[in-house]
């Protein structure tokens, strides 16, 4: 059977239009453009509490996401949650002293970890454990602390 | 009582009998399959009819899918103050779940019954006979052709009704509601993530054209060589497609998106 | 009927062999051990009432059907035993006209005709192009080259179906009703086309009808079938002369006889009284 070019064409252009609307959800849509898939490196900090941390959570520093929580693990011997992050490579120069807390973005947001750099000239590298956390809000026992307070009064 | 379970013993039987049937007509298609790679052009006919031709259904349904979507997230996300959001909650539903749903649906009713009724068809006015006699194997000259093209025309019609969905989410969420456009864009683009939701989506989309063009194939290959018989098969292969899709669907989210 | 097949028949250089064919749908026996020789170059007509099976004998023959028990032999080779490839090999050399033309309906005259051409040759389009006016012309339709089969009338479309079939230069050609449902002239064309093309192209052909007027003219052999089985066989004098009263009524088409009327049933006056509920 013979079939016409111009049906030729538009099968071609069906095609291209697949990997254009592909593209677009790859580049604008998801996060492939802005986190680099390889070329992190993983730290690992301690929190008493982490709340409702996720993995994929967003860590970021002075607002700018530079990597995301890689996992999240219970320690049995210190009764910790244990939370590994990967940060992109091109952020590698952070002062090993550098702090980590859980911070959620507004009131009822997605939680995610704030870095705050310290002084040290020896700087963070693949394993480096951040030592200085604080960790998450939670709210219902913000609140019983409202109320125990104003109750003593 | 004993004549209830007896009927349900044969009614089991036969489908268990028709099931068998499709999987081996499935595996001859898989046999038949290098010689389509030989013919490109044959692939390309049926690129056109099964997905060019769904085309303008796909885009005007993603669409206004999209801009659904974006009136109702806002005014459920308005209460909360996180219209922020939209884009994510407009792009997360559309590529997880709408986007391969949705178009596997249509393109069950589009492409699937027009597959059923054109292979009933040559068999009920004994084309495919006609063929075999002319020594040409209707597996590998009609069949395999169309399951390829099926399988993937499916992912690309439903990635562009992902992307055009979003697009009418932002045309109604920015451009009607005055969401503000960076936002709109930066949260989605920090909560979608690629291997996680544009990958899963395609696997799902892969996995529903596979399965309908499977079905709407074997439905018209199966049927009763006459016009009723195909009515029938084509009827069977809207609703067989739909609960397949649904029932699939449900497994896949489960195994996807499960743990996280 | 006592017919002594013996050894005679194996020996003979028939193009097809049938012999002791059996064949069932389900659990309805359909041939109950049929033997056939078909001759090499001449028209052989297989004769016989709606239903017996005879579009399924030529199905067993064309190797879409497989019977039971007993063998078809095509040009010395077994068709049953064959792999699929040889299957198909052997199908290059068979063209079959279907009741229903068969044309595929998406593509033209032209197109149809070039189908197995171009399925199972690398000819330039040029040369097929000759290929197919030459066997249109045959058909006396090179000028429908360019109508849909849907344009085509019940006689044109067979006629098409016809230089489709003789597309490949095959060694047979099977007509499955050539002439049923057509007006007197399409049928005069096609009992004609039949003959000449047979003669012409050296081809042995196998024609399935009813139609005894039309066949016992073209036909050199006739085998009539009926329940299962060849009832008798032999050159259209031959059977005209018949003394069997089955033969006779088959070939001059009377309304009762051996073949009864009416369809196996209660006896009529039982019958009337029972739909009434009266026992
Ligand atoms: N696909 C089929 N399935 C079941 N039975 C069939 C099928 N095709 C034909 N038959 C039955 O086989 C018998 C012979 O059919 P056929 O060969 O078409 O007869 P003929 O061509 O002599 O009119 C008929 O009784 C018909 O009902
Ligand atoms: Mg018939």
């Amino acid at each position: 059977m013979h079939i016409s070019r111009s049906i030729e064409i538009l099968v071609g252009l069906f095609v291209a239009i697949g990997f254009v609307a592909m593209f677009f959800l790859s580049m604008e849509v998801s996060n492939l453009s802005s986190v680099s898939k390889e070329g992190g490196y993983d730290v690992t900090a301690s929190f008493e509490n982490i709340g409702s941390l996720k993995v994929r959570a967003p860590v970021s520093m002075a607002g700018v996401t530079i990597g995301r929580v890689k996992g999240v693990e219970f320690d049995p011997v210190t009764y910790e949650a244990v939370v590994t992050m990967s940060i992109e490579s091109k952020y590698n120069q952070l002062p090993s002293d550098t702090s980590a807390s859980i911070l959620t973005a507004g009131l009822l947001g997605e939680q995610y970890i704030g870095l705050e750099p310290g002084g040290e000239e020896e700087l963070l590298k693949n394993g480096s454990v951040l030592e200085l956390t604080q960790s998450a809000v939670v709210l219902e026992q913000l609140i019983g602390q409202f109320l125990f307070n104003s109750d003593s009064e | 009582m004993l004549n209830y379970f007896q009927r349900l013993g044969v009614s089991s039987l036969a489908m268990l009998e028709r099931l068998g049937r499709g999987s081996l007509f499935f595996f001859y298609i898989l046999m038949s399959i290098p010689s389509v790679i030989i013919r490109p052009r044959l692939l390309v006919a049926q690129m056109y009819s099964v997905g060019v031709l769904s085309f303008s259904l796909i885009v005007v349904s993603g669409l206004f899918v999209g801009m659904v979507l974006a009136l109702q997230g806002f005014y459920t996300l308005s209460d909360f103050g996180a219209e922020g959001a939209l884009g994510v909650v407009v792009s997360a539903s559309l590529i997880r779940e709408l986007g391969p749903v949705v178009t596997a649906l249509l393109f069950a009713g589009r492409a699937g019954s027009a597959l059923t009724a054109e292979i009933g068809l040559m068999k009920a006015t004994e084309q495919l006979s006609g063929m075999e006699m002319m020594a040409v194997d209707p597996m590998a000259r009609i069949m395999a052709p169309r399951f390829l093209a099926g399988l993937l025309s499916m992912p690309i019609l439903a990635t562009l009704f992902s992307a055009i969905g979003v697009l009418g989410g932002y045309f109604i969420g920015v451009g009607l509601l005055g969401i503000d456009e960076g936002g709109f864009w930066s949260q989605m683009q920090a909560k979608i993530d690629f291997d996680q939701d544009i990958v899963n989506g395609l696997i799902k989309s892969v996995v529903f054209g596979w399965v309908v063009t499977w079905i709407a194939i074997f439905e018209g290959y199966d049927a009763i060589p006459t016009s009723e018989g195909v009515g029938r098969a084509t009827t069977r292969t809207v609703v067989h497609s739909a609960f397949a899709i649904l029932l699939l669907d449900f497994i896949l989210t489960a195994l996807m998106f499960g743990d996280v | 009927m006592g017919i002594d097949w013996g050894n005679k028949l194996s020996e003979t250089n028939a193009l097809i062999k049938l012999r002791d064919v059996h064949f069932s749908r389900g659990s309805k026996l359909i041939f109950d051990g049929v033997d056939m020789d078909i001759q090499r170059g001449k028209v052989t007509a297989i004769m016989g009432p709606s239903g017996t099976g005879k579009t399924t004998l030529l199905k067993l023959i064309g190797g879409q059907l497989k019977p039971s028990s007993g063998f078809i032999e095509m040009d010395g080779q077994n068709v049953h035993q064959l792999k699929h490839k040889q299957l198909y090999q052997l199908r290059k050399k068979m063209g079959m006209l279907f009741q229903s033309g068969a044309l595929l309906t998406d593509i033209s005259v032209f197109d149809n005709v070039a189908f197995p051409l171009r399925e199972h040759t690398q000819l330039p389009e040029s040369m097929i192009r000759y290929l197919v006016l030459m066997k249109l012309h045959a058909v006396g339709l090179r000028g429908a080259r360019d109508l849909m089969p849907s344009e085509l009338s019940g006689g044109m479309a067979r006629r098409v179906a016809l230089a489709r079939a003789i597309a490949l230069d095959p060694m047979m050609i099977m007509y499955d009703e050539p002439f049923t449902g057509q007006d007197p002239i399409s049928m005069g064309v096609l009992v004609q086309l039949i003959r000449l093309l047979n003669d012409a192209l050296g081809l042995s052909s196998i024609v399935v009808s009813h139609d005894v007027k039309e066949t016992c003219a073209i036909a050199d052999y006739i085998y009539l079938v009926s329940g299962g089985k060849v009832i008798e066989h032999g050159s259209p004098q031959q059977l005209a002369d018949s003394e069997s009263e089955w033969t006779q009524q088959f070939m001059q088409g009377m309304a009762d006889g051996p073949v009864p009327f009416h369809y196996a049933a209660k006896e009529y006056a039982k019958d009337l009284l029972s739909a009434r509920g009266v026992k």
